[in-house]
């Protein structure tokens, strides 16, 4: 708007909120389609200070002007699924990097995704978690009994199936739950802000990528290093997800909004210690020898 | 009669036509011979069964040099075939079987898992460098993936003459190293054919699931405890 440069030089429209934060009582009107209801509803209602910093990456051109025309091949082709893989080493890391530490105000979807959410960063962390998961608890097994007489060391490689089940089960059935329930609630609440089910499909996996380092650490067999690193570990991803969801959430009914805060803190709790359990525990050597031992006591009454 | 006579008087003046005898009329009305490709083939058919064996035998063993040689050359994505994975695939499944846990399922993959995971693996990460946008087709880069299994078979066959030897910790830092060198060889190996098709800025995207592939493979290799 209130701009020096030669005005036949192409410029950069940016956000609505940007705009707003040198005219404070301008109203923006933006043509972008999806958040058109959101849009004009933030402006109505003021600025809110979140929204601030909304350039950090630098001006990606394409990412604007073709932010109303993304993905418009029918679903059954192959470009319509080429258009979630439009992102560049980079991008990746910034992700990465942007979902392990948790910025007060940036929330991730509108920082890191800005409209192009991809699906590259959730499927390949999910799969990396999964044969993470399953390699460092053999590790894990193996330094603990290495030594012990009635040990015998196992692959263990049926593991890496239930890994699997679980870790892309959490990565797509909740996303799939919390999008369903903010669809429900936007009926009947006004929403200032709503998630496409691939953006929170998208932030999902990404908050993932922090237990891939707390499962190698795991691999060291001191419970207390665990317990703090999922402690940290769960901090971490849950707070990227609590503020990501925070602005969808902060005009609703107080108990529904801890509900849901809780319902996300506690499923993201509920898989980490579930992995820690089902991999890394210690079975006692003396359960491997009593087990045995039944099994020769059971023997021997047989054939007596 | 006379009619008839009449009509063909006009005609009659044709008759005085005729070509004079020194004007050489010259040409050559033989048809050409069709070219020699379609006589070679032809001549694949009458050639023995060893012959045509051997041919695809060689081409199988010429990829394999390439292999074992990574250089930037072509032949591997060219001429692509699938018999080179499948037997090298068979022969890992072969070699990861009668570990000692085969009773109990908590042991080592079965011959059926092998088969999966390298498998599917090999297309999903076709399918992943396809939509990142790479140029080169579903089934070269099955053949470039499969092909490059090699030298983790050939270390999967060094780990089990090793673990003949018995001797703990020694055999374990040897079928390490070899695994490791495999491991890093496979992956230089493949990313040489593979990096080439990608935009540059997408090179890391397309190695990373690469170097995971061969990191799973790997690892099933180095646990394998008869």
């Amino acid at each position: 708007m209130a701009s020096n440069r030669d005005p036949f030089q192409f410029q950069e429209f940016e956000e609505a909120e940007n705009l707003l934060d040198s005219h404070r009582d301008a109203v923006t009107i933006s043509i972008e389609e999806e958040d058109l209801k959101s849009k004009s509803q933030r402006t109505a209602v003021g600025f809110s200070p979140d929204l601030t910093d909304e350039d950090p990456l630098g001006s990606d051109d394409k990412a604007e002007l073709l932010g109303g025309q993304k993905k418009t091949a029918p679903f059954w082709t192959f470009e319509y699924y080429q258009t979630f893989f439009d992102v560049e080493t980079h991008h990746v890391k910034e992700r990465i990097i942007g979902s392990m530490l948790p910025w007060p105000g940036k929330n991730f979807i509108q920082v890191y995704l800005r409209k192009n959410p991809d699906l590259y960063g959730p499927f390949w962390i999910c799969t990396t978690l999964v044969f993470a998961t399953a390699i460092c608890g053999n590790i894990s097994n193996f330094l603990w009994y290495h030594g012990s007489p009635n040990y015998k060391y196992t692959p263990e490689f049926g593991k890496v199936t239930i890994a699997a089940t679980a870790i892309f089960s959490y990565a797509w059935l909740v996303p799939l739950g919390l999008w369903g329930f903010l669809l429900w609630r936007n009926n009947k609440i006004l929403n200032l802000v709503s998630y496409t089910f691939m953006e929170i499909v998208c932030v999902y996996g990404y908050s993932l990528s922090i237990y891939i380092p707390a499962v190698v650490l795991w691999i060291l067999p001191y419970e207390w290093l665990r317990w703090c690193s999922i402690v940290v570990a769960l901090c971490l991803s849950g707070s990227v997800l609590v503020m990501t969801f925070w602005p969808a959430l902060r005009d609703d009914n107080p108990r529904v909004i801890m509900a849901v805060v809780s319902a996300i803190v506690l499923l993201n709790g509920l898989l980490a210690v579930g992995c820690k359990t089902y991999f890394f525990s210690k079975p006692d050597v003396e359960a491997h020898v009593s087990s045995s031992l039944k099994t020769e006591a059971v023997q021997s009454t047989l054939s007596t | 009669m006379a009619s008839a006579q009449e009509a063909s008087r006009p005609f009659a003046a044709f008759s005085d036509v005729s070509i004079p005898e020194d004007i050489p009329v010259e040409g050559d009305i033989s048809v050409p011979v069709a070219p020699s490709t379609r006589d070679d083939g032809l001549s694949t058919l009458d050639e023995p069964v060893k012959e045509t064996v051997l041919r695809d035998l060689r081409a199988v063993g010429n990829k394999f040099v390439h292999v074992l040689y990574p250089k930037r050359s072509s032949v591997l994505l060219r001429d692509w075939d699938l018999w080179g994975p499948l037997l090298l695939c068979v022969t890992l499944a072969l070699l990861l079987q009668g570990g000692a846990a085969d009773s109990n399922d908590q042991g080592g993959p079965q011959f059926a898992e092998v088969f999966v995971i390298v498998w599917f693996g090999s297309i999903v990460i076709t399918l992943n460098s396809k939509l990142l946008g790479g140029t080169l087709s579903f089934f070269q880069s099955l053949c470039v993936l499969g092909y490059c299994i090699m030298p983790l078979t050939v270390a999967m066959a060094v780990c089990r003459v090793v673990l003949f030897t018995t001797v703990e910790t020694v055999g374990f830092a040897v079928r390490l190293l070899v695994v490791t060198a495999s491991f890093g060889w496979s992956t230089f190996a493949s990313t040489a054919f593979l990096a080439d098709s990608q935009p540059a800025n997408r090179k890391a995207l397309v190695v990373y699931p690469v170097f995971l592939f061969y990191f799973v493979i790997g690892w099933m290799i180095l646990t394998f405890s008869p």
